[in-house]
């Protein structure tokens, strides 16, 4: 069911935590793998976006749910 | 890499609320793959003490929040009474914990792991009289000079 490569669950860490251990995640992975992100901090939103136009990195999903934000990135 | 962006950050401030934003923009545009240096100066080498124990002061603070609405009510000279400033840092410090907020040490550690350049201003360390050995191993000495080295080449340059 799940079309990513790695997960990442950076629920309860504030700016910038959860892009610090993103970019961490990332380096780990290969160009086209996806990395699954699950944070709570309400920034991360525009930060993600922010994040991955200025790395090369495409953002492939970003949605909310319960409270809680799921994130795609497809390494680039 | 020449087409890396640089940011050069000048750190002046030794206290707990004042180190988070060198430390916090430093890693962040690391991991978004500038080069950064940060030059520590004066009251900002106290983010470089292999123990770090900084502190958060009320006194001369009006814009700082505090409990209970304490800041509608509490006398201005309330703020100087001995032992306000270790409660007020106790009380930050487990505000931070409980919002998922890092501590300084943690940020700084992973500025040092995405090799972020922290210089310590020499002439501080001489003109307090300070233990070079009271700092981390992960920075080097200079001056302005060397400060300008890396500065002169940056696309941004904050002073805080």
């Amino acid at each position: 069911m799940a079309n990513f490569d790695q997960e990442l669950d950076a629920s309860g860490l504030n700016c910038p935590l959860p892009i610090l251990r993103a970019k961490k995640s990332l380096a780990g992975l290969s160009a086209g793998q996806v990395l699954h992100i699950i944070a709570t901090d309400p920034g991360s939103v525009k930060d993600f976006e922010a994040f991955a136009k200025q790395t090369g990195n495409e953002l492939q999903e970003s949605r909310e749910e319960g409270g809680k934000f799921y994130f795609l990135i497809k390494k680039g | 890499m020449s087409d890396e962006k640089k940011l050069a950050i000048i750190a002046t401030k030794g206290t707990l609320d004042w180190a988070y934003p060198p430390y916090i923009l430093a890693s962040t545009a690391a991991a978004l793959g500038y080069q950064v240096e940060i030059f520590f100066t004066f009251y900002g080498l106290q983010l470089l003490k292999k123990n770090l124990n900084l502190k958060v002061s009320p006194l001369g603070n009006p814009g700082m929040p505090m409990p209970m609405g304490m800041d509608k009510w509490f006398p201005v000279i309330g703020t100087a009474i001995p032992g306000m400033e270790s409660i007020m840092t106790i009380m930050m410090k487990q505000k931070m914990k409980s919002k998922g907020v890092a501590s300084v040490g943690e940020l700084r550690d992973l500025c040092i792991e995405a090799e972020v350049k922290l210089v310590a201003c020499q002439m501080t360390v001489d003109l307090f009289d300070m233990n070079p050995k009271d700092f981390i191993d992960n920075l080097e000495f200079g001056g302005a000079a060397t400060f300008f080295e890396f500065a002169g080449e940056s696309d941004i340059c904050l002073y805080i």
